[in-house]
């Protein structure tokens, strides 16, 4: 059965190395400060510390107020999972640090979350429109998507 | 003679392409014979399903999963129905859950026979092996339409179950198709996998390392032939696999032989896992008494089961309406291209059909 970390485990080993990363902690996840992402997500990937090798999916939710992005992380060898969240806010050219330098799989997830949403990933090797073509006005899976056109 | 140089070639692979197996588009750079830049143009098959969510109810939703991996229909739903089961709460009787597993692994072996008979007609054996293996999905599909009356855009889950009993019909023609399966099996096999052009063209093509298969979220049956035990039935068992007896089949090299062989095991398996469930059913409530609206309480869920290309994952977000807010989908085939461009260089076009080919992809799901 894979179970997934408390927020609590999570927090230690990300505090002690980047203090002052995490904001929020629950039984189901962490949220941390949006700059700090990259780093976080460093420190889980170690293979001698947590071990996150395995990202299982990026998430973008828009809340209007703001974007709420969840990374989905699994540790195949000791078979549990992580969820951290982290807020972008901001609806005018929102932006986070692009995580694909340390997970590839995060490539086109991070151009489809760009495409469909809107959030820019700094350091993305090829940010470019993936479900829709380059020119498309506006980002579809907002909320205000509808009202603009 | 060896100083002539060669001027690197554009050339646009589809999208009305036969072997890209839809309407997927390659921009492939050629040095003479030798692939050295590609890239994947997606979105020709995107119909914004993610959004189109929003704006449906918890059961109209069922008929949208249905057109994502299209001929994989029975594990959309299986995953998406488990996300609000487990977003709402909802109980599912055993019975269902049996009969959940066993046509979510005929699906399977329908999605796998279709994956290997496209594989061998990439490899320019013309039609006769994808006739031979679409002669057998053709009794899947008689079985599936016993179910619900659909053959290939199913819509047979629901929240809480499925939306009928099987019929006793079902149960006489699944024991004569299980009982046919292996022997088909065994003719597939002599006639693929000893085969010698076969071996020749896939042995050692389109190499995907373990290491590079995790970091690039590359899941199924392609994760497995790179070596990696990992499979969300034996990992994380949902439904009633726990009391289930089966093998997890893992490749050695992560070529595109092992690609094929390790879905021709996972059949076998399969094939195994429907016998069980056939001997453990029992009689009782298909359903649980859930309202046409379901509603769930305000939260969010994910939840994945282990589809015939890979991990099928669905996030939903509920606000406490008939709609969920966000529906995000976790496609297996649109992550599983991520190394893709690492897997072409430096093969040849003829390669690069069957490399593709042997990643198995359905646009419906890439695109959504």
């Amino acid at each position: 059965m894979t179970r997934f970390l408390d927020g609590e485990a999570l927090a230690k080993a990300i505090e002690e190395r980047t203090p002052g990363s995490v904001i929020k902690r629950s039984e189901s996840g962490i949220w941390v400060k949006p700059v700090k992402i990259l780093d976080v997500c460093r420190i889980l990937k170690d293979p001698s510390g947590l071990d996150f090798s395995y990202l299982t999916s990026i998430t973008a939710i828009d809340y209007v107020e703001h974007f709420e992005l969840i990374y989905h992380l699994l540790s195949m060898r000791n078979n549990y999972g992580a969820v951290v969240k982290t807020l972008c806010p901001g609806r005018n050219e929102p932006s986070l640090p692009s995580v694909t330098g340390v997970w590839q799989g995060a490539d086109l997830q991070e151009r489809e979350i760009w495409d469909l949403m809107g959030i820019k990933f700094e350091g993305h090797p090829n940010l470019k429109r993936i479900l829709l073509w380059e020119g498309f006005d506006g980002h579809p899976l907002r909320k205000d998507y509808l009202d603009i056109q | 003679m060896t100083n002539i140089r060669t001027e690197p070639v554009t050339i646009n692979l589809g999208p009305q392409h036969p072997s890209t197996h839809g309407v997927f588009r390659l921009r492939v750079t050629f040095d003479g014979e030798e692939i050295i830049d590609v890239e994947p143009v997606f979105g020709y098959l995107h119909r914004g399903t993610e959004k189109l969510a929003e704006s449906r109810n918890y059961v109209q939703i069922v008929t949208l999963t249905d057109r994502m991996d299209y001929v994989a229909s029975m594990s959309n739903n299986l995953a998406y129905v488990r996300t609000v089961e487990k977003l709402a709460n909802i109980e599912v009787p055993e019975r269902a859950q049996y009969i959940r597993v066993i046509s979510a692994e005929l699906q399977r072996i329908a999605s796998h026979l279709m994956a290997t008979g496209f594989l061998l007609n990439d490899l320019g054996a013309l039609a006769t092996p994808l006739i031979y293996c679409f002669r057998e999905r053709e009794r899947i599909l008689d079985l599936f339409e016993m179910l619900c009356g659909a053959r290939i855009t199913l819509s047979y889950m629901r929240p809480g179950g499925v939306f009928q009993d099987a019929p006793r019909e079902f149960w006489e023609s699944l024991a004569t198709v299980i009982g046919d399966l292996p022997n088909y099996l065994d003719e597939l096999e002599t006639l693929i996998t000893s085969n010698e052009i076969v071996l020749a063209r896939t042995r050692g093509v389109g190499l995907l390392s373990d290491a590079q298969a995790i970091d690039a979220s590359v899941s199924g049956p392609n994760l497995r032939a790179s070596g990696v035990k990992w499979d969300l039935r034996k990992a994380d068992p949902y439904e009633i696999y726990d009391r289930i007896k089966f093998n997890t089949p893992i490749g050695s090299l992560g070529d595109t032989f092992d690609r094929y062989y390790v879905r021709l095991l996972e059949m076998r398996e399969s094939v195994r896992i429907i016998s069980q469930c056939v001997e453990q059913i029992e009689e009782g409530p298909i359903r649980t008494n859930t309202p046409f609206f379901v509603r769930p309480p305000k939260g969010e869920a994910y939840c994945s089961v282990e589809g015939p290309k890979g991990e099928l994952g669905f996030y939903m977000v509920s606000d406490g309406s008939i709609a969920p807010y966000r529906c995000k989908v976790r496609a297996p085939s649109f992550l599983n291209l991520t190394p893709l461009r690492d897997m072409l260089k430096g093969w040849k076009m003829g390669d690069l059909i069957i490399i593709l080919g042997s990643i198995d992809i359905v646009l419906g799901e890439v695109d959504r």
